[in-house]
């Protein structure tokens, strides 16, 4: 007899499909964290640009990586507060589909927008930074999407989980960075490697594969723990 | 005056090049021959060892005070439950 | 079991009053001199973290995959283990950095992922502090991912050479130095049974605080 549950791919973009239609309607997250985004670029610069208005050396990588965690972080408890706000989430898990489907789901609709945002973000901070960012397009497009990968997984396990909590807002950068350390020094990194002229391309490969390791390592452990974190 | 023994070894020991400019030793190696320093290293050695026991006493005594603390708890519901039966 | 408690805690009392004595008696290294000597507890202190991290992890799988209240026990109490040797570990080593490397602090890469492994897992503490009700199992997620970077530290130094020594010094200091290596066991041996000691009494607490619960809970019907 054929199953009637759906697999876990079609749930994963049943999700997806969901948040990206809400999403539609009113652009809410999706403007509100790029603008935040690009105010804390502008605030790097206020901050990391000297005399003359020269900008401080080096600093261009590490900028883009920061802005890309803080805006990360605030989407992602934006996007839960909204679930917990309509009480969709207890209705999410009551879906016949595997709890790992709608992590899934969740994280790719997160990824998508951390994406969106570096988009936006990269050549802002090019410019302001006078940063060669794209001297090696390709390379520098998969260390962004790994590390994207690899921040998203952990921190839409982390927000789901810390959905319930009263102390949320905070606890969840608390728990998300010092887990995120290898992937955001990996990122900086590499992208710092990338900047330099000419393009140390080597490292950059190392440090990409770094980051697999670690994307695989907590996309993993994210899947194998969604299950029991969210059962109440 | 182990500080002014070792204000003479520095004065000795000024002329040549710092200690912390060689690569850092890919073994550990018993010394041979005299012994020079520059930073004094004794105030690091003993503040270490003084600050693993602070930290040990103080957790020592973080338990201690959280028992005494659940322990009387329990008497005094011990000694509630025991009213509460004789009325 | 817990006759063994008092003896214990004799022995352990004993090694470390020894301990002075021992390193005072110890040769001095031929590059690094006096300051070296608080490599001796230094290392210990990492190894009882990672076996308190060890300890975390398993029971955190298992608190959170099987429930049990116990595994949870464990887990808080090598939590705080991990977050007290952790510091002790960074103090040490940013003390003896201070004369060999000529700076208190290097983001050499154990350094940096020795201080995340200590980050986790007091937000490990936090979590269970400030979570409100159900924060067991989000710690109990903490205590997982935290176990998991764990090897990372170790193998950092062998993957990005800087300024810290690198893993073939342990290896190597049996031959080279033995006097050293004897007194690294030493010092390890005690710091292991002070995690086990230490482990003990904090389980102890947790497990009063649960029958106190259960008492109140009694009291009310």
């Amino acid at each position: 007899m054929a199953s009637v549950v759906p697999g876990v791919i079609k749930v994963a973009l049943l999700v997806l499909r969901k948040d990206i239609a809400i999403e539609a309607r009113s652009r809410e997250i999706v403007y509100t964290t790029l603008l935040f985004a690009v105010s804390c670029v502008l605030i790097f610069s206020f901050a990391f640009v000297m005399e003359e208005g020269v900008p401080v050396e080096g600093a261009a990588a590490g900028i883009l990586w920061i802005a890309v965690a803080f805006s990360g972080t605030l989407a992602l408890g934006r996007t839960f507060e909204r679930e917990r706000y309509g009480e969709t989430l207890r209705a999410l898990l009551l879906t016949p589909g595997s709890r790992a489907a709608i992590y899934a789901g969740k994280l790719s609709g997160m990824v998508l927008l951390m994406l969106a945002t570096e988009a936006v973000l990269t050549p802002m901070v090019a410019v302001f930074f006078h940063a060669p960012f794209f001297a090696r397009p390709l390379q520098l497009t998969v260390l962004l999407v790994l590390g994207t990968i690899g921040f998203a997984s952990v921190g839409t396990l982390f927000a789901a989980m810390l959905v319930r909590t009263r102390t949320r807002d905070v606890l969840l950068p608390i728990l998300l960075f010092p887990v995120t350390i290898p992937v955001m020094i990996a990122g900086v990194r590499g992208t710092a490697a990338l900047l330099q002229s000419p393009p140390d391309e080597a490292v950059a490969t190392l440090w990409i594969g770094l980051l697999t390791s670690f994307d695989t390592v907590f996309l993993v452990l994210a899947l194998w723990t969604f299950e029991p974190l969210m059962t109440e | 005056m182990v500080r002014r023994v070792l204000f003479a070894c520095l004065s000795i020991v000024l002329a040549s090049a710092p200690v912390f400019a060689q690569q850092p030793g890919q073994e550990f190696v018993p010394v041979t021959g005299p012994v020079t320093e520059q930073i004094p290293a004794a105030p690091l050695v003993i503040s270490s060892y003084a600050f693993f026991l602070v930290l040990l006493f103080v957790y020592l005594w973080t338990i201690w005070r959280r028992i005494g603390k659940v322990e009387a708890d329990m008497r005094a519901l011990e000694r509630q439950t025991e009213r509460g039966q004789h009325r | 079991m817990k006759k063994l408690f008092v003896p214990l805690v004799i022995v352990a009392a004993a090694m470390f009053a020894y301990a002075p004595v021992a390193i005072n008696k110890v040769p001095l290294e031929s590059t690094m001199l006096l300051v070296q000597k608080i490599f001796y507890f230094h290392f210990a202190t990492w190894m009882a973290l990672t076996a308190a991290i060890a300890v975390c992890g398993v029971a955190s799988l298992i608190s959170l995959f099987k429930g049990s209240k116990v595994a949870d026990w464990y887990g808080v109490a090598s939590a705080e283990l991990v977050v007290i040797f952790g510091v002790f570990g960074l103090f040490s080593g940013s003390l003896w950095g201070r004369k060999a490397w000529g700076v208190w602090w290097q983001w050499d890469p154990r350094v940096t992922m020795a201080t995340m492994l200590v980050l986790i897992f007091l937000g490990y503490l936090m979590v269970r502090k400030y979570g409100g009700p159900g924060s067991e199992k989000l710690a109990a997620a903490m205590g997982i991912f935290g176990a998991a970077t764990a090897p990372f530290v170790y193998k950092a130094t062998d993957w990005w050479r800087n300024i810290h020594p690198p893993t073939t010094v342990m290896r190597t200091l049996g031959e080279k130095f033995p006097a050293a290596w004897d007194l690294v066991l030493y010092c390890t041996g005690a710091f292991l049974l002070l995690v086990v000691l230490l482990l003990a009494a904090r389980v102890r607490l947790e497990a009063m605080r649960a029958e106190l619960d259960r008492m109140y809970l009694a009291l009310e019907d």
